[in-house]
């Protein structure tokens, strides 16, 4: 079945080097020096990433994190909790913003 | 506990033939021999005997998923009195400093004291790798002190801090005894500064992915066992699943396999091979026969041909330079950090 995400295309990710070379190159080098170890370890970054990837909802993060957060010593009891954060934050900016509906309602009501 | 080996399953991968057969139909462009070439081992030679690693069985009172030895309690190869009393006289006889124990569970062996005993008397350094649950069976729960008093560096395999990925791993039920073992290493001195009572820890990644970082890792491990159970150890090993035996029929079943042999393929770090174990341990087999390692032992591939073949013939300067046999299963010691019953190899 043709669909609009295809697993495989993550391998294809390093296509996009192809048309702006000096671009990718930056990516690359900033996006590896993001993931190193600093005040942050990898594995908590790793699971930082698994939660925005939860976030933007990219399936191919999602995979690719899954296996990172694995790899870099996470349990999956850790893993879904990262992931509850992200579903806590998502939920409660929906909700917060019930107080944009409240102060509207306000101002057009008697 | 209580899963079923390959061998009593009578599933085809029981065979050694078979496992190497699968790796090697795997439509991967991988040649370890090629390989290792590229980091200047043409081909790859041991350096010498450092490590004498006895496998003295396939027993065990667990049968672990990813058990490259498909041990459990349905196995009955266990290393006749004749093989022992040659392991110890060739340790007497080659100055080899470690003798490294492992099994199955290596102290179901009727003669696990003995061996322990004698190669200590020899002023060997001696490593018991224990399944730590084998201290809670009520016939060796002795074992602790025993390991204490003769001073036995033990090597304990612990796949998770978390209960759920142990039992995972290792069997229902695994998790609470391996802590209660821990528990008693520690009171006993074990793996508490300056005791000089030496408790490694050794885990596994539970699936088809590669181990974390060992330095990173047991920083985290030392904090959450500290932590949860109040438990300290040594050093953290990380060690990679090889696709060999039950994690190899794990990979199939699950769909797993070629990803996983790619991932190890492709994570090949050529600053891994002068370290690897094999270069400097020589395994023998229930049997008495010699190996390059334990994984080689447990897929049949014996030593090279012109070097002894038994550990009633061997010589360390028969064996040292000999060259090492070699498969796509090896591509698991080479990935990222590297692999060896030491842990990682490189950085």
């Amino acid at each position: 079945m043709d669909t609009y995400y295809h697993p495989k295309d993550l391998g294809h990710f390093p296509d996009m080097g192809k048309e702006a070379p000096e671009l990718w190159q930056k990516f690359l080098e900033w996006y590896t020096a993001v993931f190193k170890e600093g005040a942050l370890t990898e594995r908590e970054k790793a699971l930082i990433a698994l939660a925005v990837a939860h976030t933007v909802q990219c399936p191919y993060c999602i995979d690719a994190y899954s296996t990172a957060c694995l790899e870099k010593g996470s349990t999956p009891e850790q893993m879904t909790e990262a992931v509850h954060v992200a579903a806590a934050i998502r939920g409660g900016s929906s909700l917060v913003h019930g107080v944009q509906m409240r102060n509207h309602v306000e101002k057009l009501s008697m | 506990m209580g899963l079923v080996t390959l061998l009593n399953s009578k599933s085809p991968l029981a065979d050694s033939a078979a496992q190497r057969a699968t790796l090697d139909a795997l439509p991967i462009d991988a040649s370890f021999a090629r390989a290792v070439a590229s980091a200047g081992h043409a081909p790859l030679r041991t350096r010498g005997v450092e490590v004498l690693q006895v496998n003295v069985g396939k027993r065990c009172n667990q049968a672990c998923h990813h058990c490259h030895v498909d041990a459990g309690p349905d196995r009955t190869e266990v290393m006749p009195d004749a093989v022992v009393d040659a392991c110890l006289a060739f340790l007497e006889r080659s100055g080899i400093a470690t003798l490294d124990i492992t099994g199955g569970a290596p102290e179901l062996h009727p003669r696990f004291k003995d061996l322990v005993v004698c190669a200590r008397a020899a002023g060997r350094h001696v490593m018991d790798r224990c399944n730590l649950t084998i201290t809670q069976l009520p016939n060796y729960a002795d074992l602790p002190e025993f390991l204490a008093r003769h001073q036995v560096e033990v090597v304990a395999s612990l796949p998770s801090f978390a209960a759920r990925q142990t039992d995972a791993q290792r069997g229902e039920g695994v998790f609470e005894q391996s802590i209660a073992a821990l528990r008693r290493f520690n009171q006993l001195g074990y793996g508490v500064e300056g005791s000089g009572l030496i408790l490694n820890l050794v885990t596994n990644p539970v699936g088809a992915f590669l181990p974390a970082g060992q330095a990173a890792l047991e920083r985290d491990w030392k904090r959450e066992l500290a932590r949860r159970f109040g438990i300290s150890f040594n050093r953290l090993y990380t060690i990679t699943n090889m696709p060999i035996s039950r994690f190899l029929e794990f990979l199939e079943a699950s769909g797993n396999l070629q990803a996983y042999m790619e991932k190890l393929v492709g994570a090949f770090n050529p600053a891994t091979v002068d370290g690897l174990m094999c270069r400097s341990t020589l395994s023998v087999g229930w049997d008495g026969r010699l190996y390059d390692c334990d994984f080689n032992q447990m897929i049949d591939l014996g030593v090279e041909s012109g070097a002894p073949q038994t550990i009633f013939d061997a010589s360390v300067q028969g064996l040292t330079g000999r060259r090492i046999a070699v498969g796509r299963h090896c591509f698991g010691c080479t990935a990222g950090a590297g692999s060896s019953c030491g842990g990682t190899i490189a950085g």
